[in-house]
Order: C-alpha cells, then structure tokens, then sequence
C-alpha cells in the first residue's frame, strides 16, 4: 500500500460553480477531506431590498443560468403566496409544464455532458462527439426539444420572459403545443438508448445512510409547492422552511450549509425519488426497478440514475398535460396583483433538490427582506460528509491517487452541483 | 480537440483559421457561456468554427494557450482581479461576454448600497466574508469586444467569432431595441398600458422581451444617442412612476452613466 496520498483538485470541472476538494491520507488512514466551496458571493437578498416586488423573479432568476426557470417560478410563488394570489388550473398546468422541461433540459445535461465523460474516460463531451457521435446525437435531441419548449411556453431557454406574478404575459398556441406532444412521444426512444448506455455502467459501491430532504407528493410528484417531508419523519409547511434548512456559516464555504435531524441531510433527485417513489409514472419506476433504485437507496452515486428516472416521469407527464391543456379553452393568462403587506415563501422542487425563496413586503409592495435557500446549499454538508467517508474507505481498500481524485470528483459531480447559486 | 484537415471548415473556398478560445467565468450565473452550449442544434457548427481549449463547465482539460478569451461576470473580489489580469496577458482578444462583464449587470445592484458591511451583514450576519463593490472587465483590464446581454444572444456571438476569424470588423446595432420589436410587429407596450425601456435600448436582441408582450429592462445597455430623459419625461407623462423607471434603469448597469450624470 503507498503511504501517502494527497489529492488536490482546485476548481473542480464540470459542475456548475467554483469548488475544490482535498484529501490527505497517511498509512492507509485519513487525515483531511475537504470539500471547499470558494466561489464569490454576489448577495442577492441584499440586492433587492427597498425595490418592487416585480423585480424579485426577474433578479433573483439570474442567480442561476441553469435552473433559472425554477428560481423564477420559486420567486413568482413567494411573491404570490404574500399577496395571496392562487393561481389557476391553466397557470399552474403551464407552470408545471415549463417546470418539467427544466428538469429535463438540466438532467440530460448533466447526465450526458457533465457525468457521462467519466464513465468513457474522456476530460468532456468534446472527443465523445467524433467516437460516440449517436450518443451524443440523441442527448442534445433530448436536451434539444426541452429547450424549445422552454422557449415557447418561457420565451426563452434562460432567463424567461413570459413567466410573471399573476401567470404569463403571453400563452403558446395549441398548434405548437401539439407539435411538441408528438416530438416528446417520439422521444421516448432516444430517452430509452441513453437509459440503455447507463446500464452499461458501474455505478461505484459506495453507501452512507443520511437524511433526504423533498417536497411531499399528494395528488402526484412533487414540483412545485406543498408541505416539506423527510426520510427521517420530519412533516413540515412550506412556510416553516427555516426549520428544515436551519443555515449555518463555517470557513470552508461561502455557501451557507444546513441539517436537519442528523449532521447533514441531501435534496435533489435521489430525495425526491426516495421520498415520494409511489407517485412516479409507471414507465419511470420501470426504469427505477432496472437500475435497483429501491427506496430507500443510500448510495449518492445513484442520484445519476434517479435523475435518468425523472427524465422518463417528465416526458410522460408532460404528455399528459399538454393533452389536459388541449382539451381545455384557453382563458385569459393574467391575472391582477395587489400588494398585500406580509410574507410570502415558495418551495420549488428544481432540478438539484428543494429552492426556497421568502420575501417580506411593505403595504405598497416593495421588499423589505429576502432570503433564498439553494438546494446546492443544502447539499454541501452531505458532500463533505461523503467525502470523508469514501476517502476513508477507498483508502482502506489501498487504492492509488488517481483512483481517489477520480471517485471524489465523481462523487461530488454526482449531486450535480449548482455552485454559484449555493452562494449567490 | 484536434482536427482532421478533412474536417476544416472553408469560407469562400479559402480554409477557415480556427481561433483558439478559451471561456472563463467569474462572478456569474453561467448563463451567458450556457447560451452557448444550449444551442443544440449549432453547438456543433459553433464547434467548427473554434477550437475550444479551456471551458471548465463543460471539460477537464485546460490551457493557457488560446487566443480569444471569453469573460463572463463581473469582478468582485482581488483573487479575480489577479485572475483576470494573467488571462489578458495570454490572450490576443479578450471579450467581455454578457451584461455582468460589460457593465456589471444584476450583480452591480449591491453598489447602490453606500456601506458595504450593511451589504455583509444583511447576507452573512456578523461572520467575515472577503468582497469588493462590482466592477465591470474594463474597470480592471483592456476590453477588446463586449458582447451585451442578459443572456448574451448566441448567434452574436457566433458572428462574432467569425468575423475575428475573418479579420472583418464587429458591427453591432447602433439603434434602439423598438425598431426591432416595430419590424416584428408586436403590439407597443405602452398601449397596454405596460413600462418598456425599447426606446433607449441598444438593439441586438431582436426585441426578444416585447416579443412576448414583456416590456424591455434595458439589460443591453443604452442605444448610441440614447435620450433618457426625453424618455423619461414621455413615460412620465404616460403615468409611471419615476420609481419604476429608475429601477429598470439601474437594474443590468448599462445606464449607470446617464443616473451618474443626472445626480
Ligand atoms: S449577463 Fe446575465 S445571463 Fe450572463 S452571466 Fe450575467 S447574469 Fe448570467
Ligand atoms: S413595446 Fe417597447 S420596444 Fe416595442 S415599440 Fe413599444 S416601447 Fe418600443
Ligand atoms: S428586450 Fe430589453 S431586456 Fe429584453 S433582451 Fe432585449 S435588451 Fe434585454
């Protein structure tokens, strides 16, 4: 066995943000393993305080370019809860529809752009283009038509411009809500030869027992507001969500961290699937029961699977609501806002786990506080806790640096982190 | 990435240089660099016009050989500005990409607040956390190009680096963003009754808010002789309030000359 290994990555690459990760191992024992979050804060609770509330989606949406939709419906949510607008059946459909196709958009970029190098020895997707050209072919088909939908219901991939307190400035048509139902039928298919690569895959032997952290399903999976639920019994409201996230500062990151009922806790799609497996579509639990994702699954590595199993729920819901959407006539997309003192939180469940956004208002609408809690955040304390532990027990097993780097890179790909936004 | 001489692309029959590029990001959302990668269907071609040797959000390998240099985000911490300084050094063309590294962008917000620890502590509570007012790249280094944008809009950047590729100058829309959005034919705003910042707008985006009845936040800056008080005072008059106004203005930072002189 060597006698020592130190692993230093310093910017940490494909992921989403600026982070580093350091291990030292003496004599096959673990001295330090470090996950180390660097990246600039930008203070966007500051920011908004003293403007209207219109400017909350519309900033805050810029705290992250990947999951911007999501932090734009979170904000239009807290804003709405305090101003207590209920939004109806085709505003909340639309939503859920816009939603999905985030979800889908970010998953299959982290799947087959960021994760699916390491699988094929590869530094990126770049020489995977030349040598596994169909592969890459359906991933950006995938991640292709989720844009475009994103495009025609958001009208814009990033950064929407149509979503806004009270629903949308403009609808899609039927036409191309139609088109995009046979696009996303045929896509099933690409969908299923990615699925069939993963299989191919070793996922690496790897488990700790931790907490996870999701929205709670009631009439379906969950996405978008509701009580907060456990893996360790907790039962939460939405609002109370300072009682779940309980931040902290410590000096290894500029990203505030969380628990709950033990050291740390994990949010994202492995949560997600864990906690709420019994309202997947069944074409996704097929996939779960292929893979092994059994809930409970304490192996974080499998948060990669878990994300290809949503992939599938949110082709196939989607289906669904665009059907529903449809069959129904359109009514008038907007609806009035009226500032009501007060406060408002939204909990969204966005691609890496559960984004809280709560703000305070005046009589007249302006902000007088904020505060917005990042699913990346709320992972990092995990990610640290993982990472010792496999340190710990690859080190154990006698493996080589290069192993090592390459499993806690892995590892901490895996939670797909959203960097940037953890510290915003 | 190498290339096969079979793979070259041609202009005019002649065999086009491929620039190396490199992307880097600083205090951002990424979105501007995802604009780039989350075009499916010409990322390909975008990667046939360069070769790409840095790009940490997409691969592991990096280089400090390349010849255009993308910034995205604005500067708000020293490590930055050492950062960004060893970039202009290796690079023969630096760009500014975005609104966050042209003048700011949403993150030059917190320079509204004079104190900056008020700005700490309203984050971070009494713990230490290293942070400088924002700048934009040319408050810190040369800026050859600046690509405006909040997103950037991908086929100005690809138009873009053909062009350097071409040796060809960048021409980049000198009027405001309503000749776009009136060329569209889109519904004015202000008769419904809506807030735009069209008119002192610097076009380029194709009036890509308007287009879907959302009025204009001025995230590209101002249009070449933008007059924004004769603006201001027609909106005024239109019943906003100066309030509403001020904040579009202020919010992507491309106004903060015009609000500076006004003080
Ligand atoms: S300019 Fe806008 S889209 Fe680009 S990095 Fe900055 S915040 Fe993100
Ligand atoms: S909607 Fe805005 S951009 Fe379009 S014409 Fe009216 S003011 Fe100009
Ligand atoms: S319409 Fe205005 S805010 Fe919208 S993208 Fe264009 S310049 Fe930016």
């Amino acid at each position: 066995m060597k006698k020592t290994i130190n692993v230093n990555v310093k910017h940490l690459t494909r992921v989403e943000g600026h982070g580093n990760i350091h291990i030292k191992i003496r004599n096959g024992k673990l001295q330090e393993a470090q996950w180390e979050v660097i990246e600039t804060p930008r203070f966007f609770e500051a920011m908004l305080v003293g403007r209207n509330w219109d400017n909350a989606p519309l900033i805050t949406g810029r705290i992250c370019g990947i999951c911007s939709i999501g932090h734009t419906l979170a904000s239009i949510r807290a804003v709405e809860n305090a101003f207590k607008i209920v939004p109806d059946e085709q505003t909340r459909k639309l939503r859920l529809l816009l939603k999905h196709m985030e979800t889908l958009q970010s998953h299959s970029l982290h799947l087959c752009f960021l994760a699916l190098p390491d699988f094929m020895n590869a530094g990126s997707v770049f020489p995977l283009i030349k040598s596994h050209k169909d592969v890459v072919m359906h991933a950006a088909k995938i991640k292709g038509l989720a844009n475009d939908v994103c495009d025609c219901i958001g009208g814009r991939r990033l950064h929407p411009t149509r979503t806004v307190v009270g629903g949308f400035t403009k609808l899609p048509t039927k036409e191309e809500l139609s088109a995009f139902s046979e696009r996303l039928k045929a896509l099933i298919k690409d969908l299923m030869t990615v699925a069939g690569l993963f299989s191919g895959f070793k996922t690496p032997d790897f488990v700790r027992e931790t907490e996870f952290v999701s929205l709670k399903g009631k009439d379906g999976y969950p996405f978008i507001g509701g009580d907060v639920v456990s893996s360790d019994g907790v039962l939460m409201k939405e609002r109370d969500y300072k009682k779940v996230t309980n931040e902290y500062i410590v000096p290894q990151s500029t990203a505030k961290w969380c628990r709950l009922s033990r050291k740390s806790f994990a949010v994202g799609a492995l949560a997600r699937v864990n906690n709420n497996f019994e309202f997947l579509h069944p074409a996704a639990k097929d996939i779960a029961r292929r893979f092994d994702l059994i809930p409970v699954n304490h192996n974080p590595f499998m948060n990669n699977v878990a994300q290809l199993v949503e992939c599938v729920h949110v082709v196939m819901d989607s289906i669904r609501l665009i059907d529903e959407l449809l069959d129904s006539k359109f009514t008038d997309p907007r609806q009035e806002v009226k500032p009501v003192k007060g406060v408002g939180v939204g909990a969204v469940e966005v691609p890496r786990g559960i984004l809280y956004h709560c703000y305070e208002f005046d009589d007249k609408g302006k902000i007088v506080k904020s505060d917005c809690v990042i699913p990346t955040g709320q992972n990092h304390a995990n990610i640290q806790h993982d990472l010792e532990a496999l340190a710990e027990e690859y080190a154990v097993r006698g493996k080589e640096d290069g192993e090592i780097e390459l499993l806690a890179s892995m590892l901490v790909r895996a939670y797909d982190p959203c960097i940037s936004c953890s510290v915003h | 990435m190498k290339t096969k001489e079979s793979d070259t692309k041609t202009y005019l029959g002649m065999p086009l240089y491929r620039p190396k590029v490199g992307f880097f990001e600083f205090s951002s959302c990424e979105g501007c660099q995802l604009q780039i990668v989350n075009n499916e269907s010409t990322l390909l071609d975008f990667l046939s016009l360069v070769e790409v040797v840095s790009f940490r959000e997409a691969m592991t390998e990096k280089s400090d050989d390349y010849e255009i240099a993308f910034i995205e985000g604005s500067i708000t911490r020293d490590d930055e500005v050492k950062r960004l300084k060893r970039i202009r050094k290796n690079a023969k063309i630096l760009v500014a990409l975005g609104s966050c590294a042209c003048f700011g962008g949403v993150n030059q917000l917190k320079n509204r607040f004079k104190n900056l620890n008020w700005v700490k502590k309203e984050v971070y509570g009494r713990h230490p956390v290293d942070t400088e007012p924002v700048r934009a790249v040319e408050d810190v280094v040369k800026v050859d190009l600046k690509i405006y944008g909040c997103p950037v809009k991908k086929e100005e950047v690809e138009k873009s680096v053909l062009h350097i590729a071409l040796g060809k100058s960048i021409e980049i829309p000198k009027y405001p963003v309503c000749m776009e959005c009136k060329a569209n034919e889109n519904i004015c705003l202000f008769d419904l009754g809506e807030l735009c910042l069209g008119p002192v707008t610097r076009a380029g985006c194709n009036s890509w808010c308007p287009n879907s009845r959302a009025g204009c936040w001025g995230c590209r800056g101002p249009a070449d002789d933008a007059n924004v008080e004769y603006m201001k005072k027609i909106m005024k008059e239109k019943g906003f309030s100066e309030e509403a106004i001020l904040e579009r203005l202020e919010c992507f930072g491309g106004f903060a000359d015009f609000l500076k002189r006004k003080k």
